[in-house]
């Protein structure tokens, strides 16, 4: 355990000895936050553009049907109106598989919010006004947006994200869970959850000479700018895409989404700038959500909490537009061992928006039906949960049959157990009582896939003996921007202050998205190459020179092994006897993620996931009216997410893990494993405080009014 | 809100006005559709960014701004009521290349990640900081006729109505209560 690793921000444990190649797993500030706190730092609507005009997205006000008829006389006549854009005048888009992008191309409407038309004016107040004032006609048709487990729609998808097998089994489950002594059978639901990043949507279009300039809130601008080569059928190179800064993503900017399009079909149409931000009430729904999930759980163990058979069969939702298959029980697959295992998936579609990534999309859910019926198990076979946790560990995958490169979930139990002080847990429901606060405890354990993916980047050696390195990273929160910077000091064998990196631009060397928790392993493999390939050059010729690396020949070679990241997560609960008010007392997670490149950022990721696990444990609920097949609770104030008030204490630590199997910085990935168990860690705390088992998320006081009144 | 609108000269038919108010300590006139917002005339008409658009609805705290001393959430409030007030935004609240403490301990604490909630929570910072040393209760307040003292508890209530999805809360309140100690040191 490293608790130098683990230590405060802002320390003086900071970067920079003289080339000491010891800039990685150094505490720093993130490097762009002077900017992000003087109000300086650029976000995708905030360049100074010479006659910029803005752009509004109406949306349709039906669920499924046909637009028979737009009216824009009255929206042309409002002041300031330059145009209204819709299927019947809109440039066109190359119809392909960008079929949720294909928009104002068709009169057909596919889901409540789809959006239909944008009004361009020379001001924000006429651009809405103007929108207010289209009138559109619709022949609507019959819907069907409630996910059920008998919906007549259910079907097995070919595979699920990003193409695992939809089913799987080994070994006879049937049988080998009716022949358990220990047995839990459950079921799990969760809602729709709304990634909602503080910052909406947004794009600044512009046009010249053929060219786009594309100023976009995106985890990735290479993606956006293939999508966009596609959609508006032109070269790649004619195409520039920017992010500098991005106000979050979680996911839902992971894709080039509907502003970038709307705003660059506009900005031709009208021949000038244009900037285009979703409202907040747009975010929910047509950029995308976590899937509402159900989810079956069987497991079955020894009298000694030894699993023997399990089974998880998840269900989920996808439009008609477009097959999203949320893995939810992939997590299963390879979290826990046992002879007997089976998992399915199967899925309806919807006359809704079609889901996207939310935060560790597939895992996050998944753990949390798995990671409560381990707790029950634990209940059943009288074992303590971490204990069982414990004696359910392999070294080798269940799914794959290989061995895990690294797999220190045991260490993350047991190193969180300490930190928290489980030891002293009395097992025994509603055992503690503080006034009027019954209080809980609970645990959970995470997984998450560790993953990289081709990359390329550039160093250049300058003559005044700085460094530049080029690539296309984007920074949309998660202190990529310094962790590369880190890295490439490292690689480069000089102190960080003569390294410069550029990033968040489509004209810079092609890299994948922030997402995945594969971000930094991905960029700092091909940064490392990059430097490595300049030093080479600089012995044989100093001076100006550049070296260029991509590593999809690498990365493609590399050899098929299960990599994941680890993590446990502990959280103490009070609930109030009478209004069954949940708080948080405590969380506390440990996890193993490989190398940590800067203490300082991975802390706030891993606390910034585990509150989201909170959020989504105790908040969020999309809450959706069946007659509009639309959430109704469709902003911050109706639609809760963890505030400050709400957190007392979250702490986050790491274990020390090398692990030379996975890339050359040696890094996991830190975006996601924060929130994958929290929610059942909060779920299995509730219970521990009042002994009820809430089994469908969120954990509302409703759930748990009259505690009191239980035995 | 008061003052303002009986200043304001109409123009333009009765659609727009001429608005004279303060920002970050300069006079700034400007003909506004009386439509338009506090945010949204600092950033479509001044160009200043650092107040952000998170909701338009007062939900989320990212456009919070200091109005004559006191934090508003600056989608809620229409540009023509502040004629003849001032503003500071997060550009105001240090010197051109300088930061304030609280801007300082932001960056020491890592008291945010994507940085687009960090301009109101700079601002309902400075603005609660104030609140406190009048000594305004919040709701977590025990005692209403003692000097308010600021706990972790009070800090996270009064700082509740900036939401940050990155969730920095733990940082954005260790980085107000250094900011609060320093201040208190410095009076002494």
């Amino acid at each position: 355990m490293s608790d130098d690793a683990a230590g405060r921000a802002g320390s003086d444990d900071t970067v920079g000895r003289a080339g000491s190649g010891d800039a990685v797993g150094r505490a720093h500030p993130r490097l762009e936050g002077p900017e992000k706190v003087t109000g300086t730092a650029r976000y995708a609507v905030e360049y100074p553009v010479d006659g910029v005009t803005y752009g509004w997205a109406v949306p349709s006000a039906v669920v499924r049907g046909r637009i028979t008829r737009v009216d824009t006389a009255a929206a042309l006549a409002s002041p300031g109106v330059l145009a209204v854009l819709h299927h019947g005048n809109a440039p066109r888009l190359a119809p392909g598989p960008e079929r949720e992008l294909w928009l104002l191309q068709e009169p057909a409407v596919h889901y409540r919010g789809q959006y239909v038309a944008v009004v361009v004016a020379t001001s924000l107040e006429a651009a809405r006004e103007g929108a207010r004032l289209v009138r559109i006609d619709y022949d609507a048709g019959p819907h069907s947006t409630v996910l059920t487990d008998d919906h007549p729609g259910l079907y097995k998808p070919d595979h699920v994200n990003p193409s695992y097998p939809a089913d799987t089994a080994e070994g006879d489950f049937d049988a080998g869970y009716a022949a358990a002594p220990v047995r839990v059978d459950t079921t799990y639901r969760t809602p729709a959850y709304h990634n909602n990043p503080m910052e909406p949507h947004a794009t600044t279009a512009h046009w010249h000479d053929g060219r786009l300039l594309v100023h976009d809130s995106t985890q990735g601008t290479s993606s956006v700018r293939a999508t966009l080569a596609e959609l508006f059928e032109l070269p790649p190179e004619s195409i520039r895409v920017v992010a500098e800064h991005v106000g979050g993503g979680f996911g839902s900017k992971g894709y080039a989404k509907a502003p970038v399009v709307l705003a660059a079909l506009a900005a031709r149409h009208v021949d000038r700038p244009v900037r285009l931000a979703l409202t907040r009430q747009q975010l929910f729904g047509p950029i995308g959500y976590r899937t509402p999930t159900i989810q079956r759980v069987r497991l079955a163990a020894d009298t000694d909490g030894r699993l023997t058979a399990i089974c998880h069969d998840a269900i989920s939702q996808t439009s008609t537009i477009r097959e999203f298959a949320e893995q939810t029980a992939v997590y299963t697959r390879s979290m826990y061992a046992a002879p007997h295992r089976r998992t399915t998936h199967r899925l309806v579609r919807l006359d809704v928006p079609t889901p996207f990534w939310m935060r560790a999309p597939g895992e996050c859910p998944g753990a949390y039906a798995l990671e409560s019926a381990v707790d029950e198990l634990a209940i059943a076979a009288g074992i303590d949960p971490v204990e069982l946790r414990v004696r359910n560990d392999t070294a080798v995958d269940p799914d794959q049959g290989r061995p895990f490169t690294s797999r220190n979930l045991v260490g993350c139990l047991r190193e969180g157990a300490r930190r928290f002080g489980w030891a002293d847990r009395n097992p025994s429901p509603r055992s503690r009582r503080d006034g009027r606060w019954l209080i809980g405890t609970g645990v959970a354990g995470s997984s998450y896939p560790a993953r990289a993916r081709p990359s390329s980047a550039t160093a250049t050696a300058r003559p005044d003996g700085g460094f530049l390195v080029r690539i296309n990273a984007t920074d949309i929160g998660t202190g990529a921007r310094t962790a590369i910077w880190q890295v490439a000091a490292d690689a480069l064998g000089v102190p960080p202050e003569r390294v410069e990196i550029r990033i968040g631009d489509s004209d810079l060397p092609t890299a994948p998205v922030a997402g995945g928790s594969m971000g930094t392993a991905s960029w700092s493999w091909a940064v490392v190459r990059a430097c490595q390939s300049l030093r080479e050059k600089l012995r044989d010729s100093p001076g100006e020179v550049t070296a260029e690396a991509d590593t999809t020949d690498e990365v493609g070679n590399q050899p098929a092994r299960p990599r994941y990241a680890y993590g446990a997560q502990f959280v103490e609960v009070r609930v109030d006897v009478d209004t069954g008010e949940v708080r948080l007392n405590r969380m506390l997670g440990v996890f193993a993620a490989g190398r940590v490149v800067n203490p300082t950022t991975a802390r706030s990721q891993l606390i910034g996931g585990m509150t989201m696990g909170l959020s989504m444990a105790l908040h969020e609920e999309g809450l959706l009216d069946e007659r509009y097949g639309d959430w109704v609770n469709h902003d911050l104030a109706t639609y809760h997410i963890t505030g400050c008030a709400d957190v007392e204490s979250v702490e986050a630590y790491w274990l020390d893990e090398q692990d030379d199997e996975l890339n050359p910085a040696g890094v996991k990935g830190l975006g996601e494993i924060g929130i994958v168990g929290t929610a059942a860690a909060v779920a299995n705390a509730v219970h521990h405080a009042t002994g009820v088992r809430v089994r469908d998320l969120p954990i509302r006081l409703d759930k748990l009014i009259g505690v009191s009144s239980l035995a | 809100m008061q003052g303002g609108p009986e200043n304001a000269t109409t123009t333009d038919a009765g659609h727009a006005s001429r608005v004279v108010f303060e920002v970050n300590g300069t006079s700034q006139t400007l003909t506004l559709d009386n439509r338009t917002t506090v945010l949204d005339a600092l950033r479509e008409h001044l160009g200043l960014i650092g107040a952000k658009k998170g909701c338009d609805h007062g939900q989320c705290g990212s456009c919070t701004v200091l109005l004559d001393g006191r934090r508003v959430k600056s989608c809620l409030v229409f540009a023509v009521t502040v004629d003849g007030r001032s503003v500071v935004t997060v550009e105001g609240l240090a010197e051109p290349g300088e930061l304030s403490p609280l801007q300082a301990a932001f960056i020491a604490h890592d008291a945010f990640q994507c940085g687009y909630c960090t301009p109101g929570q700079l601002c309902s910072a400075r603005g609660m900081l104030d609140e406190v040393a009048q000594g305004w209760p919040s709701a977590v307040t025990g005692d209403l006729d003692a000097p308010a003292e600021l706990t972790d508890a009070e800090i996270r209530e009064r700082m509740a109505g900036n939401l940050c999805r990155c969730a920095a809360y733990p940082h954005i309140v260790a980085a107000v209560r250094e900011t609060a100690a320093g201040g208190r040191a410095a009076a002494r």
